[in-house]
C-alpha cells in the first residue's frame, strides 16, 4: 500500500513538472526513420530525424556561407527579400527584438534568405543591413542561386515561395528554429509579436538543453 | 429624497451632454476610427503599431514638426508613395521606397486624421476637401 502511494506521488510530480512552466525540452518536427545500429556489440534501433541539408549562399558582406560556417550554433531562419511592401517589416521588427537579445551570444545566429536575389545582391543586403541598424556576425542576409534558396524552404517546412505579379513574391513569414544537429525545433509565426516572445523563451530552452544524446 | 433624485436626473443628463459632444468631435470620431482601420490595413506593417518605423528603413509618424511642416504634402505622399526621395525624421534621413495608395481622397482625409492625431500628435481633422484640395499641387 506505501509503495503504491510513493508511486502514484511521484506520477503526480511527474505530471506537475510536465506542465508546469516553461517546457524542459522542444519537440523536434519533421519526418523521422529508424536505423539499426550496432552499439557497444549490440543491436539498438537510433532515431534518424530531418535535418536542414547543406547549402552554399553569400552574406551581406559577401562572405561565402554554407552549413559549416553555422556549425555548433543554434539558428532561427526566415524567408524575405528587402523590397517586400507586405508582412517583412513586420517580421524584421520582431527579429530585431530577437537580435538584440542574443547579438552577444557566441552559439546563436539568424539566417535571413532573399528570395529575390536578382534584385538582392550584396551591396543591397549591405545596405538593408545598415538601415536595420545590424553589425557583426550575428545576423546574416543570404542570397544564392534562387533555385537553392526555393528548395530549401522545403526543408524548413514552410511554404515555397513563388513570383507572382501583383505582390512580387508570395511567401509566408515564419521564423524556424534550428539546434546544433540541423534539426527543426521550432517554428513561430514572425508577424505575430507574442509568438516571437515565445521563440525568445524557447531559443533559451534550447540553450540550456543538456542532455548529451540531444546537445551532442 | 426629492434633493437626491434631481441630483441623479442632473448628474444623467450631464453624462448624456458630455458624450454626444459637439457635431464637430462627432465628425472627427467618425474620420479618426476610419482611418484607424485603413491605417491597419494599409500602413501598419511598415510604420509599425505606434508609428515607430522600423530603424533607418522606414520612417516614424512621431514627428509632429515635419507633419506641421509639410501639412499640405502628406496627401500627396499617401497618394502617390514615395520613391527614394530623401526625407528626414526625428533627425535622422531616410531614403525608401513608399507604395502608392489608390484610394479616394475621403479615405485619405480618414488616414490622414488619423495619423496626425495618434503617435503624440494633435493637429485636428483632415476633411475630404482639404485633401482634393493638396492634391491639385502635388510636386
Ligand atoms: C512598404 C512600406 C510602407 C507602407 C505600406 C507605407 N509607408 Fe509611408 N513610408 C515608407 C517609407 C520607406 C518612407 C520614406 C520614403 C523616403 O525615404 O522617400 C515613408 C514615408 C512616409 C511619410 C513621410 C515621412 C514621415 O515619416 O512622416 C508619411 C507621412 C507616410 N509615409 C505615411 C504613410 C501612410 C499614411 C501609409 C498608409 C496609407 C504609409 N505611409 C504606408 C514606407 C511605407
Amino acid at each position: 500500500m506505501r509503495k503504491l502511494a510513493t508511486l502514484i506521488g511521484v506520477i503526480l510530480l511527474y505530471a506537475a513538472c510536465k506542465n508546469g512552466g516553461t517546457q524542459a525540452t522542444l519537440p523536434i518536427y519533421g519526418n523521422r526513420d529508424t536505423k539499426t545500429i550496432t552499439k557497444d556489440g549490440k543491436q539498438v534501433v537510433d532515431t534518424i530525424y530531418q535535418t536542414i541539408p547543406a547549402f552554399r549562399f553569400v552574406n551581406q558582406y559577401g562572405d561565402s556561407i554554407t552549413q559549416n560556417s553555422l556549425k555548433g550554433d543554434i539558428y532561427v531562419a526566415d524567408f524575405f527579400f528587402t523590397t517586400c511592401p507586405s508582412i517583412c517589416p513586420i517580421m524584421h521588427r520582431n527579429m530585431l527584438k530577437v537580435y538584440s537579445e542574443f547579438k552577444n551570444v557566441s552559439d546563436f545566429k539568424i539566417i535571413s534568405h532573399s528570395i529575390d536575389p536578382k534584385h538582392d545582391s550584396v551591396p543591397i543586403l549591405k545596405k538593408y543591413a545598415d538601415g536595420l541598424g545590424i553589425s557583426g556576425n550575428s545576423w546574416w542576409l543570404l542570397q544564392g542561386k534562387k533555385d537553392d534558396t526555393y528548395n530549401l524552404s522545403a526543408s524548413y517546412l514552410v511554404r515555397r515561395p513563388e513570383e507572382s505579379a501583383k505582390e512580387l513574391f508570395i511567401h509566408d513569414g515564419y521564423f524556424v528554429l534550428i539546434d546544433k544537429q540541423k534539426r527543426i525545433r521550432g517554428s513561430y509565426d514572425g508577424t505575430d509579436e507574442k509568438d516571437v516572445a515565445r521563440m525568445i523563451g524557447d531559443i533559451k530552452t534550447l540553450r540550456a538543453e543538456t542532455n548529451p544524446q540531444i546537445a551532442q | 429624497m426629492k434633493f437626491k433624485i434631481i441630483a441623479g436626473l442632473v448628474l444623467i443628463l450631464s453624462v448624456i451632454i458630455a458624450s454626444c459632444g459637439s457635431a464637430e468631435d462627432m465628425e472627427f470620431k467618425r474620420y479618426y476610427l476610419g482611418g484607424e482601420q485603413l491605417y491597419k490595413q494599409r500602413c501598419q506593417n511598415c510604420h509599425g503599431t505606434k508609428g515607430e518605423g522600423l530603424s533607418n528603413l522606414i520612417p516614424p509618424l512621431t514627428d509632429s514638426t515635419f507633419l506641421k511642416t509639410n501639412k499640405k504634402q502628406l496627401a500627396c505622399i499617401v497618394n502617390n508613395g514615395l520613391k527614394g526621395a530623401l526625407v528626414v525624421v526625428n533627425g535622422k534621413s531616410f531614403v525608401g521606397d513608399m507604395p502608392a495608395n489608390n484610394i479616394p481622397p475621403v479615405d485619405i482625409a480618414r488616414i490622414l486624421t488619423y495619423i496626425t492625431n495618434s503617435f503624440g500628435n494633435k493637429m485636428g481633422t483632415v476633411k475630404s476637401e482639404d485633401v482634393a484640395l493638396s492634391l491639385k499641387d502635388c510636386k
